[in-house]
């Protein structure tokens, strides 16, 4: 497969899940905002900025709408959700040949749809009236989208090589934001408790668990009892949720494989070593060791290792200098 | 046969009645040739069954197809405007519902014409690039071939696979007001528009199906496998598995759809020039896996922009040292190189003879009568008759660089006939043909717009066209300019298999 076009695949995964991760997050907390009185909106808005990794030239400003507004629409800034779905179509447009017919209609529609004038006019306007319904529907359209994309993908493209690199992308991605979900809401909740007020406390931890889709999948393995070291468990260590960091480097390690025995050889030495060891360090951790040490060294552990990944994925299959590939 | 002339005669009151019901208020016959009547409520036969096809549809049911069709080739990407962020920026292929409809006879005379076409053509590009006889015996002056601005002193004495240089050529033909084919211009450098003839039909197929059953339609799918069997043929010996990319200047250009849609057809990598390196003469492409040797590029980058070491040295798009490699027989490009002598307007007047000159033929297709502006005499005729002629730029395409002049200012008129005193060998001037027109679905009415046909012709280890070709439409009323960049549109073509 081209250098150029494992890159765009990777690209347009990561892009997508990002998009969807965003989307899921702001659907969540317009919705649990309702149930709060208006002081302690801060707290959260400044909460959900650092769990999407603190975007560059993205402040609270003091109202909602307008973080929300400026988080799904505004393409001046390279994490918006449109910015996103656009940068995704984008790469998928330079494979196109790449992708089956079937995934390039399912994102060109997602992408007709998001950008749409009087949709982007009709929702801008409904986020300024505050009208959380309809940015919730656009909220949701663009999770709906994402899944059929996703459901698309696995069904109708070959499960080879382009379609691991598709893999590495979702799942590198998933890693590195479920961890910065986890280090947000460790810092302010699981530190300080008291910050959550009397009854509000299952909101908030329901509110982690739906940013993660995971409270349906937490409730039927612990029930609707929620306790922050199960959730701070299940989010990060639980084999079977896909969602979970550690669902997440599984995948990941399992695509990375497949690649490099695709290719035939043993130049992925070192790269097999990095996620090995992640993946080791997360299936044979306990939740309390982690908790009862320092968490959020753990969680920003993980997302080093992460970027690590990402930069020598670049090395071996990208970026490579060419005078070392023909002598190999 | 008394019945059958009864029969005729109750289906032309039938027609006659269907004609004054019908959207056909807007359908004015003037002395162009018309695909659909023979004369005033006079259907041409293999137009009968569309005609009546049409006529049943209920009045909206036409605006419902065009608009699942306008929905189809949308959400599949099908645009060709240049990209930009700007979601305003895509427009989808302008394209007319009604076929065109050409009769097997009409096909068979075709397709033995463009054969016979670039049989020669190549013939003559393996001469002018080696021995160069059809110089020495004056067929063709040396100034003409010389003075291309697409002939490359680099192709010298080159060896080319198998002899081809032309693998694929996409040729515009015309019908005249007796309703005769003729070509209008060769294009053999790097022709676009298949992978519209490809989408119309599988459009076609999907928004009428009854009607498509009704005729005999010789399918054209079968395009791209032809392709890339052409390609294979054309590589470089003693590669037998070989790797066939396609070239693309890359997403920006406003063919890529159809660059990624055939390379996806036949199943090849789509490469970009910074995909490629090469080295010691052998060219490489950039994968995952490590370097990977390529033997065959179908290139839809021009030759000015391919290989900035031997031509342009600020091109971006192409791949330093692919000359060399080429040279040295480790890669073939297809086209080769300076096929563009072979498509210069100036040059087109000489076909004919090319064709008697290399085949000892009559030519089957007749080029339109063209005058060679570097006679001062023929000079002189062309400038005191810009008003009635169409005046060409040599080396442009696209409908650009054009003089219309029935249609044209006094002002257009005096301009181009500076241009042309100031650069004579750039112009070519031929008589204001009146193409033929089909109908078309603009609005709610059938309207009669200009046509021409280009089919595409493969040549690889023997000629082959696919029955067929893109029918590109001037959808502006009286307009002769067929370009999509100037308001053209294409319409699907059938050739019926009898």
């Amino acid at each position: 497969m081209l250098s150029r076009v494992a890159d765009s695949l990777y690209w347009m995964s990561r892009y997508l899940e990002r998009a969807e991760h965003t989307a899921r997050l702001l659907d969540v907390n317009l919705n649990l905002m309702l149930d709060e009185g208006p002081e302690s909106a801060e707290r959260r808005w400044l909460r959900v900025l650092q769990a999407l990794g603190k975007p560059k030239g993205i402040a609270w400003e003091g109202d909602p709408y307008t973080l929300t507004q400026t988080l799904i629409f505004d393409r001046e800034h390279k994490s918006s959700i449109l910015s996103c779905m656009i940068s995704a179509r984008e790469n998928s447009r330079h494979v196109r040949e790449q992708i089956s017919t079937e995934q390039w209609h399912r994102l060109n529609s997602m992408y007709l749809q998001v950008t749409r004038p009087e949709l982007k006019n009709r929702d801008r306007a409904g986020v300024a009236a505050n009208d959380t319904m309809q940015s919730s529907d656009f909220l949701q359209s663009v999770m709906e989208s994402v899944h059929q994309f996703q459901g698309v993908t696995d069904s109708t493209m070959n499960h080879g090589e382009g379609w691991q690199f598709i893999q590495v992308g979702r799942y590198i991605e998933r890693a590195y934001a479920t961890t910065l979900l986890l280090e947000a809401y460790h810092e302010d909740l699981w530190t300080r408790h008291e910050h959550a007020t009397e009854g509000n406390e299952f909101l908030e931890w329901m509110g982690l668990l739906r940013s993660a889709t995971a409270f349906e999948a937490y409730c039927k393995v612990y029930t609707a009892d929620l306790t922050p070291d199960r959730i701070f468990e299940f989010l990060l260590l639980d084999e079977e949720f896909p969602h979970s960091v550690r669902f997440s480097i599984d995948s990941l390690q399992c695509a990375l494989e497949r690649i490099e025995g695709d290719g035939g050889r043993s130049r992925g030495e070192g790269l097999r070593k990095l996620s090995g060891r992640l993946q080791a360090s997360l299936s044979y951790s306990s939740a309390e060791e982690i908790l009862t040490q320092d968490a959020v060294a753990y969680l920003r552990g993980i997302q080093e290792q992460c970027m690590t990944i990402h930069e020598t994925i670049y090395a071996l299959y990208m970026d490579y200098a060419i005078q070392a590939a023909l002598a190999g | 046969m008394p019945c059958r002339y009864t029969q005729a005669t109750l289906m032309q009151t039938a027609q006659a009645r269907q004609f004054e019901q019908s959207t056909l208020k807007k359908y004015l016959l003037d002395h162009a040739y018309d695909e659909m009547f023979a004369g005033p409520q006079k259907l041409r036969p293999h137009y009968e069954l569309l005609f009546k096809h049409f006529s049943s549809l209920p009045a909206d049911e036409l605006q419902r197809r065009k608009q699942a069709a306008d929905l189809s080739f949308l959400n599949q990407g099908i645009t060709f405007t240049v990209y930009g962020r700007d979601e305003g920026a895509e427009n989808i292929f302008p394209y007319d519902l009604i076929p065109r409809i050409v009769t097997a006879a009409e096909w068979a005379k075709v397709e033995k014409g463009l054969t016979q076409r670039i049989t020669a053509l190549n013939l003559f590009l393996k001469d002018i690039y080696n021995e160069g006889r059809i110089l020495d015996d004056g067929i063709v002056p040396r100034e003409v071939v010389y003075s291309c601005r697409h002939y490359r002193r680099q192709m010298m004495g080159l060896q080319v696979p198998r002899n081809v240089y032309i693998a694929i050529c996409g040729t515009d033909l015309i019908r005249l007001e007796n309703g005769e084919f003729v070509v209008l211009e060769d294009n053999l450098r790097v022709p676009s528009g298949v992978s519209y003839m490809l989408t119309n039909r599988r459009v076609m197929k999907r928004i009428f199906p009854q009607l498509f059953r009704g005729y005999n339609v010789r399918p054209i799918e079968q395009y791209t496998q032809l392709l890339l069997g052409a390609l294979r043929s054309l590589a470089p010996e003693g590669r037998p598995e070989a790797n066939i990319v396609l070239l693309s200047p890359g997403v920006f250009n406003s063919a890529y759809y159809e660059h990624a849609y055939l390379a996806r057809q036949m199943g090849i990598e789509l490469v970009e020039g910074r995909d490629l390196v090469t080295h010691d003469n052998v060219v490489y492409m950039r994968t995952t896996s490590g370097l990977r040797r390529v033997d065959v590029i179908y290139r839809r980058v021009d030759d000015d922009f391919i290989d900035p070491m031997a031509f342009r040295g600020d091109s971006i798009l192409g791949v330093a040292g692919l000359f060399n490699a080429y040279r040295a027989g480790n890669v073939t490009l297809a086209n080769a190189f300076g096929t563009g002598v072979a498509d210069d307007k100036a040059l087109y007047a000489y076909v004919p003879e090319i064709i008697r000159y290399y085949l000892s033929e009559e030519p089957v297709l007749n080029n339109v009568e063209t005058f060679l502006l570097t006679d001062p005499k023929v000079r002189q005729h062309v400038l005191q008759n810009l008003d009635k002629l169409v005046v060409k730029a040599v080396v442009e395409s696209g409908g650009y660089g054009m003089l219309i002049g029935p249609q044209s200012t006094a002002a257009q008129r005096e301009e181009f006939a500076r241009k042309i005193e100031a650069d004579p060998r750039n112009y070519i001037a031929q008589p204001t043909i009146s193409f033929s027109r089909a109908p078309c679905l603009i609005e709610d009415e059938l309207e009669p717009r200009h046509v021409d046909l280009r089919p595409y012709v493969l040549y690889g280890d023997k000629v082959t066209i696919v029955p067929g070709g893109l029918t590109r439409v001037a959808l502006r009323s009286g307009s002769l300019v067929v370009n999509s960049s100037q308001g053209g549109g294409s319409k699907d073509t059938w050739v019926l298999s009898q």
